[in-house]
């Protein structure tokens, strides 16, 4: 890395993947919230629920990933959900039995799971 | 038993049969031995799924998609685009979205609305272990523009225009630090990232370092290009370990890139950086202890003057940092020192973050503009305080910092409006207290934890924390008197006056302030013996009311250490020499008629 240009290249070549935004074009991108509050109520098994559950359906374009603090540490495990063409889902107090319901109906389906969802806990 | 790839299972019910399934299914037939896929995918015809209207329905594993309304047009794409490549049919998708308002998505909350995410931009919306997404919101271009296109004195003089302070807790202005250590003389010189957060219920650091890890990296290597040093020290206690393992792989990465170590964007300037684990003492949060612990000495502050910036580690000039207040500098050269300085107030610009705890709904992370009132943090973002409890005070700056009282909620939260209630920014643990907390019980809590984290190198901290602590411990234990609170005021201010750092000189703030604004609770405990709250065991006593209670024996059954006698169907009693106040009972009574004094 050299030069800005690079930086630049860098840069428009991610930001298809972290664009979060309802104008994003490719794939269903999963984020796991990680940090230690996370992980401290258990964001590890549904993380591997997630990846278990997708490779199982053979599902592609969907991609899991993992984030820091979303800042509302008393309804971790959070899991959000972009879905091309569409307003994020932000789904808390996940569990890996969640989880199932949440690839089949929201991510195979493209159905929100309401009662999943943040605004059904606030 | 062959063994098939996919199953498309067709409704056959009379529902579907009469709106066209037999035709769909003879298509797919037709079309799966077009693209010889007929061994590899089984299609079943299956009974009524029971959403007749909307057939003929399709369903297809392993994914289950559940497909709706398909005609014979539909089953040609279904086959080419989902079964032989995997993607899955969106338009034809059974829909039962009702349009209604329930709230899906985080952004929407009333948690977001008042809060602006600046030094936690990236918390929360990136893989922290991926530096490509960091550099997808605009990362390091900030110190490519820093490098290539600016003069150290450049960027020194945006930090000042934006009026950034440390987020440390101190508040002092950053620019002017950053110029003093580049106007030290040194032949060596060093950035340090304090990232030792030690106050009991904060985690902001904790969380920008999980979360956004080479926003930190980023701005010490701009620290380090202002200040001419070539190394960098990451001071973060063991105790983190998922913050260290980050900071590492975000570490590396950018060695990777070239965005650390030499002749960084081409311009002559080279920089490394190493993460160094302190052992988690609370006094290695101050600079100069914290100087000591990276040097391999022990954790004890040393006198100011000489200050790090002319005198730090290994002797040489040394600029130390908040994680927050590095978070937030590659936000200001991107956005230029004007937008950074319309946020906030007059002589606090921008936002802070703050861990929420204690008794309120909303734990979490929150990061506010400067000048939010305390209300609107623990009403609106926070959530208010749970069980319909009434607030009664919030501690800032943990252990150095002081409480704030409700008729204080409409203080605005910013280093001057703090330090003149009594309290102070600190780094932004923010507990919440309800009635149901001691403020005398809460500050002995906090004063217990500075005695424990003293480093003993001073007396009036050594000793004069304990002394303070074991009067607090007579008062909340019944046996204090007017004249312990009057010589626990003269031992705060003693204290404040004479300890040699931070720690020791913040020490009685909590002690002070619960004592400026919740003397009568001191007063109760001293000359009532009773804690209004209800928290100091010594001085609570359980009895049942007569009238009330109907002699079940619930409670005689559930105290553990058989205080409580009495006869079927008569008022039962609590011998209050042998109870030992642990409420075992009052939970247990199904009519109320146990009652804490």
């Amino acid at each position: 890395m050299k030069s800005i240009k690079e930086l630049e290249e860098i840069r428009n070549r991610t930001l298809e993947k972290v664009n979060l935004r309802k104008d994003r074009q490719t794939g269903i991108r999963v984020v796991v919230g990680m940090a230690t509050c996370g992980i401290a109520a258990g964001a590890r098994p549904v993380l591997h629920a997630f990846m278990e559950e997708i490779s199982k359906r053979k599902l592609q374009d969907v991609i899991v990933t993992q984030t820091g603090c979303i800042g509302v540490c008393r309804l971790e495990p959070i899991v959000e959900v972009f879905v091309p063409g569409e307003e994020k889902v932000t789904y808390v107090e996940m569990t890996p039995e969640k989880v199932a319901r949440v690839v089949a109906e929201h991510i195979v389906n493209g159905r929100v799971v309401k009662e999943f969802t943040i605004g059904s806990y606030e | 038993m062959e063994l098939y790839r996919s199953h498309v299972l067709i409704c056959g019910g009379t529902g579907c049969t009469s709106s066209g399934s037999d035709k769909v299914a003879d298509k797919f037939d037709s079309e799966l031995k077009k693209h010889d896929l007929d061994k590899e995918v089984k299609v079943v015809r299956t009974g009524c799924f029971g959403l007749c209207e909307v057939g003929p329905i399709v369903v297809v594993y392993p994914e289950g998609a559940f497909y709706s309304r398909i005609t014979e047009e539909d089953v040609k794409l279904i086959v080419e685009e989902h079964l032989m490549k995997g993607r899955i049919v969106k338009d034809l998708l059974y829909d039962d979205s009702v349009k209604d308002d329930i709230i899906k998505s985080l952004s929407e909350v009333e948690f977001y609305k008042k809060q602006m995410r600046v030094a936690l931009k990236g918390c929360g919306l990136i893989d922290p272990e991926d530096i490509d997404e960091y550099i997808a919101i605009d990362g390091y271009r900030a110190l490519a523009k820093a490098v290539t296109e600016m003069t150290p004195e450049q960027v020194i003089d945006t930090l000042k225009e934006s009026g950034l302070r440390g987020r440390g807790g101190a508040g002092f202005p950053t620019g002017l630090k950053w110029s003093f250590a580049a106007k030290a003389e040194g032949d060596e010189k060093y950035v340090i990232c304090n990232a030792d957060e030690g106050d009991p219920g904060a985690f902001m650091d904790r969380s920008i370092l999980e979360g956004d890890p080479h926003a930190i990296i980023e701005a010490m290597t701009i620290a380090g290009y202002c200040i001419d040093a070539s190394q960098g020290f990451i001071y973060v206690r063991a105790e983190y370990p998922i913050a260290v393992k980050r900071l590492n792989i975000a570490i590396n990465q950018a060695k990777e890139y070239g965005l650390l170590g030499k002749n960084i964007f081409d311009s002559g300037f080279d920089f490394d950086l190493e993460v160094r684990l302190g052992a988690g003492a609370f006094v290695c949060g101050e600079e100069t202890a914290l100087i000591s612990s990276i040097e391999g000495k022990r954790g004890e502050p040393t006198p100011k003057p000489p200050f790090p910036a002319n005198e730090g580690v290994f002797g040489k000039p040394t600029l130390i940092n908040n994680v927050e207040t590095f978070a937030n500098i590659p936000q200001i050269l991107l956005n230029g020192p004007e937008w950074f300085t319309k946020i906030g107030t007059e002589k606090s610009k921008g936002t802070k973050v703050f861990a929420l705890g204690g008794k309120i709904n909303n734990t979490g992370l929150v990061e506010v503009p400067m000048g939010t009132t305390l209300r609107e943090i623990v009403y609106e973002v926070g959530g208010g305080i749970p069980n319909g409890k009434k607030f009664k005070a919030a501690q800032t700056g943990g252990p150095s910092g002081g409480c704030i009282p409700a008729s204080n909620l409409d203080v605005p939260i910013d280093y001057e409006s703090l330090a003149q209630v009594g309290s102070m920014m600190g780094s932004g643990g923010l507990i919440i207290m309800d009635e149901d907390n001691c403020m005398v019980d809460i500050a002995k809590f906090f004063l217990q934890f500075t005695v424990d984290e003293s480093c003993g190198k001073c007396p009036p901290c050594r000793i004069g924390t304990k002394r303070m602590l074991e009067i607090l411990e007579k008062i909340t234990s019944g046996n204090g008197t007017m004249e312990d609170i009057d010589n626990l005021e003269i031992l705060a201010n003693n204290i404040k006056q004479s300890a040699l750092c931070g720690l020791g000189q913040t020490a009685p703030n909590p002690v002070l302030s619960t004592l400026t604004y919740f003397r009568d609770e001191y007063i109760a405990h001293v000359k009532d013996k009773k804690c209004p709250a209800g928290v100091c065991t010594n001085l609570l006593s359980y009895e049942i009311i007569e009238d009330k209670c109907r002699g079940c024996g619930l409670c005689a059954r559930s105290c553990p250490v058989t205080a409580i006698s009495g006869e079927k169907k008569k008022p039962y009693k609590i011998d209050q020499d042998k109870c030992i106040k642990c409420g075992a009972c009052m939970e247990k009574c199904p009519f109320g008629a146990i009652i804490r004094k």
